[in-house]
């Protein structure tokens, strides 16, 4: 479970002061996917950074079930070594987040294989395309089983079927069907297209707080896209 | 603490491993240990000053430069893809994060430090034959307080502008009294002097590297977290 209440961070002092999150309170469960749409700058990063302990808000409290060790990240970037294999990347992350010495083999294993990468698991990073590396990123961020995936625009620099292949991938990662758990996912992007299809909830993030969250229901990414056009332009 | 120590020899193997993949860092301040070492060789005039009183300046001077250019290259390895920032989300200790970086940083000024001081004696002709264990000892104390306070800096200094300029400027000042400790010794070690006569400077050393080892092992995470 991910709970936040009453999340405030500001950066900067007097006048030039920029509200990065402002009151920003919610819960999901595992299961939920709840993607945050927004324009740049408002605080869709931050709140991400939040939720992964990068930064301490001013205000507000983050609770994670299983804390830090629970929490899976993939940002703009894929926090790979590139003079490093996959595979030892995977070993290296592994060990950090506590994975028992003789379960990182087979796991990193499991997880390569899941990602269609264990032909690829030998070569350094350096070699992989754009989309084969932001696989390695997400294998990366699931080699300590996560229950709480945090995803901060990793649709940008995929081409559409990476994309559309990632967006899969999230679907099953999230679960939560056949009476599995699932896990709790949180994406944030300014692309309403991306991600939409993912999310059991929706949220419109502007000058650091949600002028929009409620479940996404039965409407369709057309109906959202105007919905958060009229959100993000309006007063 | 184990996990403490497992975490940190985890980060330090990394770090080695990423050095023996690339090879360009130890090869560069190898490659300029050496150069200056030359440059002193045949920049000074020996019926002037004898070299046995200027070898411990030279010495110092060289490793001091060389271990600058080492602990530039510590966090700057994290910042491909933005390492550093997972690194942060992992539940990696900080204190572990810093050892880690401390023992890789040890590891790498030593490997320059074994080649450096062959060259200098080749160079300068000095007699360390009698004097090897004592003058390693020293050279372990020293270089143990400059790596100690430079990976501290090292952090810092990293998501700034002129990273490399920077840590320079604000490391040497600290690097002073250690300094002054390793040339002192050094030159009563290269003078035949007798040991117990360095006794104060070789107390001066360790007292520097227990509290900037257990200083830069708390402040660490003030460096690291935003």
């Amino acid at each position: 479970m991910l709970s936040v209440e009453g999340l405030r961070h500001t950066f900067g002092e007097g006048g030039g002061q920029v509200v990065a999150l402002d009151g920003v309170s919610f819960t999901l469960m595992p299961g939920q996917a709840l993607a945050i749409f927004g324009p740049n700058g408002a605080g869709k990063t931050t709140l991400l950074k939040v939720l992964a302990g990068l930064i301490r808000p001013q205000a507000g409290s983050v609770q994670v079930t299983g804390g830090r060790r629970a929490i899976g990240w993939i940002g703009h970037q894929s926090h790979l070594y590139e003079h490093l294999t996959v595979r030892e990347n995977l070993l290296f992350w592994a060990s950090l987040y506590g994975v028992p010495a003789a379960r990182r083999g087979p796991r990193a294993a499991e997880v390569l294989g899941r990602l269609g990468m264990r032909d690829r698991a030998d070569r350094p990073v350096w070699s992989l395309s754009r989309g084969l590396a932001q696989r390695a990123a997400i294998a990366k961020a699931l080699i300590h089983d996560p229950s709480v995936l945090l995803l901060d625009e990793p649709f940008t620099g995929l081409d559409l079927a990476a994309a559309a292949e990632l967006r899969a991938l999230l679907g099953e990662l999230r679960g939560g069907g056949g009476g599995a758990a699932g896990r709790v996912v949180v994406l944030a992007t300014h692309n309403v297209d991306e991600g939409v299809e993912l999310a059991t909830d929706v949220a419109f993030q502007r000058h650091g707080r949600f002028v929009h969250f409620a479940p996404r229901g039965g409407r369709e990414p057309a109906g959202i896209a105007e919905a958060y056009r009229r959100a993000v332009t309006d007063g | 603490m184990d996990e403490l120590f497992a975490q940190a020899w985890t980060v330090a193997r990394k770090d080695l491993l990423l050095e023996f993949r690339t090879r360009t860092a130890i090869v560069s301040t190898v490659v300029f240990t050496a150069l200056v070492l030359t440059v002193f060789n045949f920049g000074r005039d020996p019926t002037a000053v004898p070299t046995i009183d200027l070898a411990p300046t030279i010495l110092w001077v060289t490793f001091t430069f060389a271990a600058m250019l080492a602990l530039n290259r510590a966090f700057q390895l994290e910042l491909e893809n933005q390492a550093l920032e997972g690194l942060l989300v992992s539940p990696l200790n900080r204190t572990s994060l810093y050892w880690g970086k401390l023992i890789a940083n040890l590891v790498f000024v030593a490997v320059v430090e074994a080649v450096g001081l062959p060259l200098f004696v080749l160079f300068f002709d000095v007699p360390v034959g009698r004097v090897l264990v004592p003058l390693i000892g020293v050279i372990a104390l020293a270089t143990l307080g400059f790596v100690a306070v430079g990976t501290l800096f090292s952090a810092l200094v990293i998501r700034t502008r002129f990273a490399e300029l920077l840590l320079v400027v604000i490391l040497l000042p600290f690097l002073v009294p250690p300094l002054i400790g390793a040339v002192q010794i050094t030159a009563q070690l290269l003078g035949g002097r007798p040991l117990s006569e360095a006794v104060g400077y070789f107390k001066l050393l360790a007292a520097y590297d227990i509290v900037f080892v257990s200083l830069a092992s708390f402040l660490f995470r003030f460096t690291v977290d935003e």
